[in-house]
């Protein structure tokens, strides 16, 4: 089991907060061509779910798996996007992510004055207490 | 346990199958008084921009006015809905919402779309030679891909329970070889139009959702 990596985005797109573990593909763009190729996927796979769904979907999409990787998506009301890549046989990472929303990023960035919500968060605070998290998760290792 | 619909995309990501095995139903019918208390707006079509209530949701569109479909906003007599609607002498008036069910070019289009996405999920991979996507999963439905070793990628929209979509997936697979590729009035890359494929088709979906398992041909695994 392993989380690969993690992508905070808000709703107008820009990337909040980038973190890797144990990647071992390194991408062949660079940093802001990546975010802006995840944010364009996420945006797509969301209307076209909606849009193919038989049925009135609530909170639509919850992620995808290929051959190696899974990707978790959960967006709060807000618009704010938390992605995590973690190997095929993770099931439910929608829990951890909520947690990393609401006992992290709400904690340690919305609570902090000197955080500007629309830009890359820059509080050490926030990074090591979202790398511990991140650790101490079973589905770490 | 239900399997809703297949699609089947060529190379090119151009959709050249798509079957409705089973469709929800979802169409409400409500007597309402002036003010109207939802909110309507939308290029071509009505929907329901805000204000849920008693079933009806935001993305319904408006079907029908007192019994008599709305086409492109207007009544069957040629009458603006937008005029009936504002008209307080009009009300009380019954007014029937639903999802509109995806239109020929909605699904070409819908296809298209999924050909990228699928080869940028393989290129945003944090591991070496990943595949494109093989489950999505949402809250209502599961979207299973299979793609073949030819490039063809099979399609299936089931209920998030669903088992034996992976044998299922081969199977259609194996039916395409044998109804569509063997027919000599098939052309490759075009739309798949032959009676065989479509009844040998249903059967496997029916027989999927019954058993919920499919035995995969060993041969094709």
């Amino acid at each position: 089991m392993t989380i690969y990596n993690l992508y905070i985005f808000d709703r107008n797109g820009t990337c909040l907060h980038y973190e890797e573990w144990n990647r071992t593909k390194l991408s062949e763009m660079s940093r802001e061509q990546e975010f802006k190729l995840m944010y364009g996927m996420l945006y797509s796979i969301k209307s076209f779910v909606a849009r193919i769904s038989p049925f009135d979907s609530k909170d639509s999409f919850l992620s995808y798996t290929t051959s190696k990787y899974k990707l978790h998506f959960y967006e709060t009301p807000t618009g704010l996007k938390l992605i995590m890549n973690t190997d095929v046989n993770t099931h439910n990472a929608r829990e951890t992510l909520y947690e990393i929303y609401s006992k992290i990023y709400v904690e340690y960035v919305v609570k902090n004055p000197l955080c500007k919500l629309d830009e890359p968060i820059e509080s050490e605070l926030f990074k090591t207490k979202l790398d511990g998290f991140i650790k101490g998760l079973p589905a770490y290792n | 346990m239900a399997i809703f619909s297949v699609y089947i995309l060529n190379r090119a990501g151009g959709l050249i199958y798509h079957y409705d095995h089973y469709t929800p139903k979802s169409e409400i019918e409500k007597t309402f008084s002036y003010p109207l208390d939802i909110i309507l707006g939308g290029d071509d079509k009505l929907e329901v921009i805000f204000g849920e209530g008693g079933g009806i949701k935001v993305g319904h569109a408006l079907i029908a006015i007192n019994g008599e479909p709305v086409v492109s906003r207007k009544l069957p007599d040629g009458r603006d809905v937008r005029e009936i609607l504002n008209n307080p002498d009009n009300y009380p008036i019954s007014l029937k919402f639903g999802r509109l069910k995806l239109k020929t070019n909605e699904r070409i289009m819908l296809a298209s779309m999924f050909h990228p996405l699928f080869a940028i999920a393989a290129k945003l991979s944090p591991e070496h030679r990943s595949s494109g996507i093989e489950i999505l999963e949402a809250d209502s439905f599961k979207l299973h891909c299979f793609q073949s070793q030819t490039g063809l990628k099979f399609i299936l929209l089931t209920d998030p329970k669903q088992l034996g979509t992976e044998g299922l997936l081969r199977k259609i697979y194996e039916l395409y070889g044998d109804f569509a590729l063997k027919n000599p009035f098939y052309s490759l890359d075009m739309p798949i139009r032959c009676e065989l494929f479509d009844t040998n088709l249903q059967r496997a979906l029916d027989q999927s959702e019954k058993t919920g398992l499919y035995s995969s041909n060993p041969s094709l695994s």
